[in-house]
């Protein structure tokens, strides 16, 4: 049956944007599909992680308002559990690791969630750094995490039992596909009513308060989502390099993954995926050059100047001077 | 020999003392981090840093300078103090008007920097800084063995943390700053020259950093990460406390350390962890700290 309703000027704008919108996840996924033929696999792996890890991050931090400086906790829990599953039972196949890694995650998550938002601001970002220091201690002196070593050879398996991840582009097509997977969460927790109420709590928490919305619950939620991504990210990370290390777990870590945010764009969907690339890119550079030392000084260095001239973030200011000059 | 809970006194004591120490180091961090988030509402995410600092400059001033230990202990303070005025005046003004925590991640930016410089010219592997000559030696007290300059550490972030309270809650320059944290809009209207107040007092919430990791030198490992893994432990400190009171920062850090130290007796493997558990019981059973105002 043909449709003969009449589309409002209003409608027709909507409905051009989603249509861009889905043109323009057609053309990255292509992008993403052809990547591994023009650069090195396990580089682009490694930027995938790290992208799913800054967007879980940013759900928190651009769609509630929540700076969480405690993040690498989920990425390195993710990790570890994952790691020591499939190091310990051969037969584990490599997605049931990474599902019992990000489960592990998610229940750190509500317990650090239920937690941190008892305080707000400032101190919710003092809350969760200094549980992840807990966090930290607790990996060091544990028997099952290898301590300083860390857990190493985790074997990547077959996945389903069927495929082999051995190759590095078998394994890349994985990595890409749980990207998108996760990508796909956080895009339409963002875009639904759900996530229109964790705006209005982070524009104005009181308000939303008054309006009768149970706030705490949401807050959790979102924090609850975003550390079982992080646990995703840092699961998958696992597979691919065959180690889980104390790194992960370093408080470095935590603000590192802010710095990918806030470059890329604080609440913007692709501004962590690109600030993500790129410091990615810039530690892979860094290390091959005589400045490998000072990467940490120059993470510092690019910190403060986007706090104190860029801080809507690459694709923020993107956005903002397409919507200057094309409306 | 006296025995306290199946432990040897003098080990029991000395542990206590040991407690003591780090608890007077968390009263000053997290005095200092206090007085700065008094004013100008953020979470110097640098204090860590600038303890470290604090402490190098003391062992550069002696290898490079000969600057004694009681001159170091006087004028590295200032030294560092004034930088973190140019921070505040040239970095930190420029964002105030922002939400908060950009002022966090600035500082945090901050840090970065400055340890990982320090780390490129000297290492991780920490140095040691000499005890100086006059407070050398200890005390026997019968029951236990206590080392001069651990008793003079005590004493001095004592009477600096008293002293502090004392200028806060006693003086006129206490009062515009308290005025300042209440409504700094206001005083402004009343003529106090509030950018001033602002400097100063981030200034001032340096120089208690700075002069933590002078009295510090000596004591441990002189090195660039000294300051970072201390300065969360003292976040949790502020968590536990609370950031409304003064003298609730003072009691907070040293019973905290003690706390610490009593762990360290009984069940060491959790001697790291310890002030973290205490942090999530509190949030638990007063969310808004022991000395918190609710919000």
């Amino acid at each position: 049956m043909a449709t003969t309703q009449t589309l409002t000027p209003a409608m027709e704008r909507q409905r051009n944007a989603r249509l861009r919108r889905g043109l323009l996840y057609l053309v990255l996924i292509a992008i993403g599909l052809a990547a591994p033929f023009v650069a090195y696999p396990v580089f682009l792996m490694k930027v995938l992680c790290f992208a799913l890890f800054a967007c879980a991050f940013n759900l928190l931090l651009g769609y509630a308002g929540l700076l969480s400086f405690g993040h690498a906790a989920f990425l390195a829990t993710g990790g570890y559990v994952t790691g020591y599953l499939l190091a310990s039972y051969p037969g584990l196949t490599p997605e049931l690791g990474i599902l019992a890694g990000t489960l592990a995650a998610v229940v750190l998550g509500t317990l650090f969630g239920a937690l941190a938002i008892r305080r707000q601001g400032i101190y919710f970002a003092m809350v969760t750094l200094a549980l992840a220091q807990l966090v930290f201690f607790v990996f060091v002196q544990s028997p099952f995490t290898g301590g300083e070593d860390g857990l190493h050879g985790v074997p990547r398996g077959e996945l389903f039992g069927l495929i082999s991840l051995r190759s590095n582009l078998a394994m890349y097509y994985f990595v890409f596909a749980v990207f998108l997977i996760g990508f796909a969460i956080i895009q339409r927790t963002v875009h639904s009513p759900y996530g229109q109420v964790l705006k209005a709590i982070r524009e104005n928490e009181p308000r939303a308060v008054s309006l009768g919305y149970n706030v705490d619950a949401y807050k959790l939620l979102a924090f609850v989502l975003s550390a079982g991504l992080a646990g995703l990210a840092g699961s998958t990370k696992t597979v691919v390099f065959q180690l889980a290390s104390l790194t992960d777990a370093h408080w470095h870590m935590s603000g590192e993954v802010i710095l990918m945010t806030l470059l890329g764009g604080v609440g913007t969907l692709f501004g962590p995926l690109v600030g993500a690339g790129l410091v990615v890119s810039l530690q892979t550079q860094l290390a091959q050059s005589p400045l490998g030392n000072w990467v940490s000084v120059i993470l510092g260095l690019i910190f403060v100047l986007c706090v104190l001239s860029f801080r809507s973030g690459i694709v923020g200011e993107i956005a903002k001077s397409v919507r200057k000059n094309f409306k | 020999m006296t025995m306290i809970f199946g432990v040897p006194l003098a080990v029991f004591m000395g542990q206590l003392m040991l407690g003591l120490i780090n608890g007077a180091f968390y009263a000053l961090l997290s005095l200092g981090l206090a007085v700065i988030f008094g004013l100008l509402k953020i979470v110097n995410f640098a204090h860590g840093a600038q303890y470290m600092l604090g402490a190098f400059a003391a062992l550069l001033a002696l290898e490079y300078l000969g600057i004694n230990y009681w001159v170091a202990l006087l004028l590295v303070p200032l030294v560092v103090g004034g930088l973190g005025m140019v921070i505040e005046r040239y970095l930190l003004r420029r964002i105030a008007h922002l939400d908060h925590l950009y002022g966090l991640l600035l500082t945090f930016g901050l840090a970065l920097i400055a340890e990982g410089s320090l780390v490129n010219l000297f290492g991780v592997s920490g140095s040691s800084y000499p005890t100086p000559a006059a407070l050398q030696g200890g005390i026997n007290l019968g029951f236990m063995f206590l080392p001069t300059y651990r008793a003079w550490v005590l004493v001095a972030a004592l009477v600096v943390c008293l002293g502090t309270w004392f200028i806060i809650e006693r003086t006129r320059l206490g009062a515009y700053l308290r005025a300042g944290t209440e409504n700094s809009a206001l005083m402004q209207a009343f003529g106090v020259n509030v950018p001033l107040l602002v400097t100063l007092t981030y200034g001032f919430g340096v120089a208690l950093a700075a002069f933590a990791g002078v009295l510090a030198a000596p004591l441990y490992p002189v090195s660039p990460t000294m300051g970072s893994s201390l300065l969360i432990v003292v976040f949790a400190v502020v968590v536990i406390g609370g950031m409304g009171s003064i003298l609730g920062a003072i009691i907070t850090g040293l019973s905290m350390g003690l706390i610490e130290g009593l762990t360290k007796v009984y069940y060491p493997e959790a001697a790291n962890t310890v002030i973290f558990l205490v942090m999530i019981l509190v949030l638990m059973l007063r969310p808004a700290g022991l000395f918190g105002k609710e919000t």
